[in-house]
């Protein structure tokens, strides 16, 4: 961005302005086409989510606002717009009114440096991946905030779950990323994916057995981190009402589940740009806003496929207790990211350049698995097939 | 074994300097898993619990007191609302107490029509107890299933009486209408539809690793305790106590048929937890298929109902009957001194000595587990209160 913006001064429409003046410009309108992006997205799943569930469920779900219920998430935004932001009487107004807003501010930053495309990226921090797990923890400081500020006692409980859990998470997360790291030699997002190819045994997924489980230990801390189920004990609506959210009402509410739906996608952005190689595609053409197009739906695809393997998880699994929460990262996970990011330094350390037969190997595992996944559910599909009543597009 | 939260509860001490206060939460009656209007007061150190105070009393309607007002005929609409999750064991056991009083036969074809019609009621209250149990552990998945086969159930007994929810289905010597034509046929379909389906619950949730382990090992009930709290019904029979009323005390046609008494044994854990309460209920399910089976398959013919005045006036005398309901042993006691109004009616239910115990059960525990024992323990608020 900081070359168009040089560009645009220099020559460009913005020629002779000033050029503090002209740089605000340029991240405004940037800030604000990311933001309608984010909307769309956020929405976008909020849909996506309630009809997969209403599948899983052996239900409809939302169908009747415009073609297969799809601007189900705009009226829905319109209906929270409109309803009245009540402030309970003995909260910390200030705090409260401040909280879904600091919330937002953590999950909206994160999209500046999300590469959708070769060079459809806001900012190409070289700094990238350490810029995110910075900023989404301003999530937490909302959420716990929220929570303090209600006066509530759910709402509190819910907030220092949230605090708790996504610190402890933060550390397994952060040893898969730097193993990743390890192998890309930089923090930037795009030098990540560009050390990847488009080719599956060229993805950081299948490259050795030590980023393969990496990728699984990321993808449930960010489910942790996230607060998806399993993990969603922060609002586990079943035990703490509505957690952290429990007062709040309206356009704050409707904030705090942007950053839920919204969050879901980064984890998808993330996983896609550290595993799953990226925007890469196969060279197949020279046109460069049809290989740009290419690059954002791959991209975008592959994110929103992790995003459903996460609703997926969300309309099969109970919620783990809070104990278990904390077993399952400093007993489990942890040590074993450690020991991970230890193999994986090994493994630099013998083959630098990576080992052809390890890259086949884990292909091989991973479509193994798919396989076997897949022929499970053919099977359930099958067993189950007197029971679907409904077709996926009623 | 992971460590359970009772452990946590004991290890736990205060630093020193470090003062910790009790915090009092009111659970309910408004909350969303308390499954109508309980309400706890819950005395918690940050996320364990001290103990849990159960407040009941929100849903009082009188019940007992309203059947001296209507007499004997016109109480049986009320008894569907006493427990409106299984409202067809309310009404036999109304029915039999007036029988009791009166000394009135009823016809076989009736008693078949009353097994038929409570057996399906169980089979959708368990269904509504197991389905809720999964929403609150967190998956929200084996709630939908089990609503959806609860509604075929609601169909077959709307066929039968007219209602879905508040049966009124079963009169003092017999049932209100013999069953229509076809019914068998498309009862049995169902059967033969959800006996599988059992099993595909059974592996979309009972044995998912998160949910043993939030369940198993939770809240044990020894069978001496259970006793001593006097649990009935599936409580009871979860903690490995093989007591059933159709079998134990038999009434109506039950011991013409042919079924097991699923008890608890402790396989998640320690006998009497939260995941042997749950799944007594699945495997009662099955049981319930099997008598329906057989009731369905050898129905006699005759009337369903007896010749029963428009005034019925019982001797004086007192009765208790006692029938096995959704959540256990009802009891129900009636007093006539010869009119046509009951002097004196109580009725005995499950839940509400279930609601006792989870004051000791509680100690100790996490929020979190609390609604786990409150699901487990299947506590239905109309009933607690009547």
């Amino acid at each position: 961005m900081q070359g168009l913006a040089d560009r645009l001064l220099t020559t460009g429409f913005l020629q002779g302005m000033p050029t503090e003046l002209g740089y605000v410009l340029i991240v405004a309108f940037f800030a604000f086409v990311l933001l309608n992006f984010i909307m769309l997205v956020a929405g976008v799943t909020s849909w996506l989510e309630r009809r997969v569930w209403g599948r899983i469920q052996s239900r409809i779900g939302p169908n009747r606002v415009g073609p297969q219920g799809t601007i189900q998430w705009l009226a829905d935004g319109l209906k929270n717009i409109m309803k009245e932001d009540i402030i309970p009487e003995a909260a910390d107004a200030p705090l409260f009114r401040a909280a879904p807003y600091l919330a937002m501010m953590g999950f909206f930053a994160t999209f500046a440096i999300i590469p959708f495309g070769d060079g459809l990226v806001v900012a190409d921090l070289n700094v990238g991946l350490l810029y995110i797990t910075a900023v989404t923890a301003l999530v937490v400081v909302g959420v716990l905030m929220a929570g303090w500020a209600s006066n509530n006692k759910w709402a509190l409980l819910g907030g220092i779950r949230s605090a708790a859990q996504i610190i402890s998470y933060e550390i397994p997360a952060g040893l898969a990323v730097i193993t990743v790291v390890l192998f890309s030699g930089s923090l930037s997002m795009q030098t990540i994916i560009r050390a990847q190819g488009w080719e599956p045994w060229n993805w950081f997924l299948f490259d050795n057995p030590f980023l393969f489980s990496g990728f699984f230990i990321f993808f449930v801390s960010a489910l942790a981190e996230g607060n998806r189920t399993p993990f969603d004990l922060p609002e586990a609506e079943s035990e703490l009402v509505a957690g952290a959210f429990t007062e709040y009402s309206g356009l704050r509410n409707l904030l705090f589940f942007l950053v839920e739906w919204g969050n879901l996608y980064v984890i998808g952005a993330l996983c896609t740009t550290m595993f799953l190689g990226g925007w890469k595609i196969p060279p197949i053409t020279d046109n460069p806003v049809l290989v740009g197009l290419l690059q954002f739906a791959t991209f975008f695809l592959k994110s929103y496929f992790i995003v459903f393997v996460a609703m997926w998880i969300r309309g099969t699994l109970p919620r783990v207790r809070v104990d278990q929460l904390m077993t399952l990262c400093w007993k489990y996970l942890t040590p074993i990211a450690f020991v991970n990011l230890l193999g994986a330094m090994i493994w630099f350390a013998l083959f630098p350049q990576g080992l052809l037969a390890m890259r086949v190997l884990m292909v091989l595992l991973g479509a193994g698995i798919a396989v076997y996944f897949l022929s499970r559910v053919a099977f359930h599909l099958r067993r189950a097939k007197p029971e679907l009543h409904v077709s996926p597009l009623a | 074994m992971s460590t359970t939260s009772v452990e946590i509860g004991l290890e736990r001490e205060t630093p020193a300097g470090l003062e910790t206060e009790e915090m009092t939460l009111n659970m309910g009656p408004q909350h969303p898993s308390t499954h109508g209007v309980l309400r706890f007061v819950v005395k918690a150190d940050g996320e364990i619990m001290r103990r849990a105070i159960p407040d009941i009393g929100y849903l009082h309607r009188s019940i007992e007191k309203i059947s001296e007002k209507v007499g004997y005929h016109g109480f049986m609409p009320y008894t569907d609302r006493v427990d409106y999750v299984s409202a067809m064991q309310c009404n036999q056991g109304w029915a039999m107490a007036c029988e009791a009083l009166a000394e009135i036969e009823v016809p076989r074809r009736g008693e078949y029509c009353r097994v038929i019609a409570c057996e399906f009621g169980r089979i959708a209250s368990h269904l509504i107890s197991v389905g809720a149990t999964g929403m609150d552990i967190g998956a929200f998945t084996p709630f939908t299933h089990a609503l959806r086969e609860r509604e075929k159930i609601n169909d077959i007994l709307e066929e039968l009486c007219g209602a879905r929810l508040t049966f009124n289905y079963m009169r003092i010597g017999g049932c209100a209408w013999d069953i229509p034509p076809g019914f068998i046929r498309r009862a049995t379909a169902f059967l033969d539809k959800f006996e599988p389906l059992i099993d595909e619950y059974n592996e979309l949730i009972s044995f998912n690793k998160i949910y043993t382990e939030r369940m198993g090992n939770v809240a044990p009930v020894s069978p001496e305790m259970a006793i001593a709290y006097n649990l009935v019904g599936p409580n009871l029979r979860g903690s490995g106590v093989k007591y059933d009323v159709r079998t134990d005390e038999p009434y109506s046609v039950y011991p013409e048929f042919d079924f097991e008494v699923p008890i608890g044994e402790g396989k998640m854990g320690a006998l009497g937890d939260c995941w042997d309460r749950y799944m007594v209920r699945m495997d009662e399910m099955k049981e319930s298929c099997k008598i329906l089976r057989q009731a369905l398959g050898g129905l006699p013919e005759g009337p369903v109902v007896a010749k029963v005045g428009r005034t019925f006036k019982p001797p004086a005398g007192e009765a208790y009957v006692r029938v096995e309901g959704s959540r256990g042993d009802m009891g129900w006691f009636v007093v006539s001194d010869g009119t046509a109004f009951p002097v004196r009616t109580h009725i005995r239910t499950g839940s509400y000595s279930a609601m006792a115990i989870v004051e000791e059960l509680s100690q100790g525990l996490m929020i979190a587990d609390l609604i786990a024992v409150i699901a487990s323990l299947d506590i239905v608020a109309p009933e607690v209160d009547r």
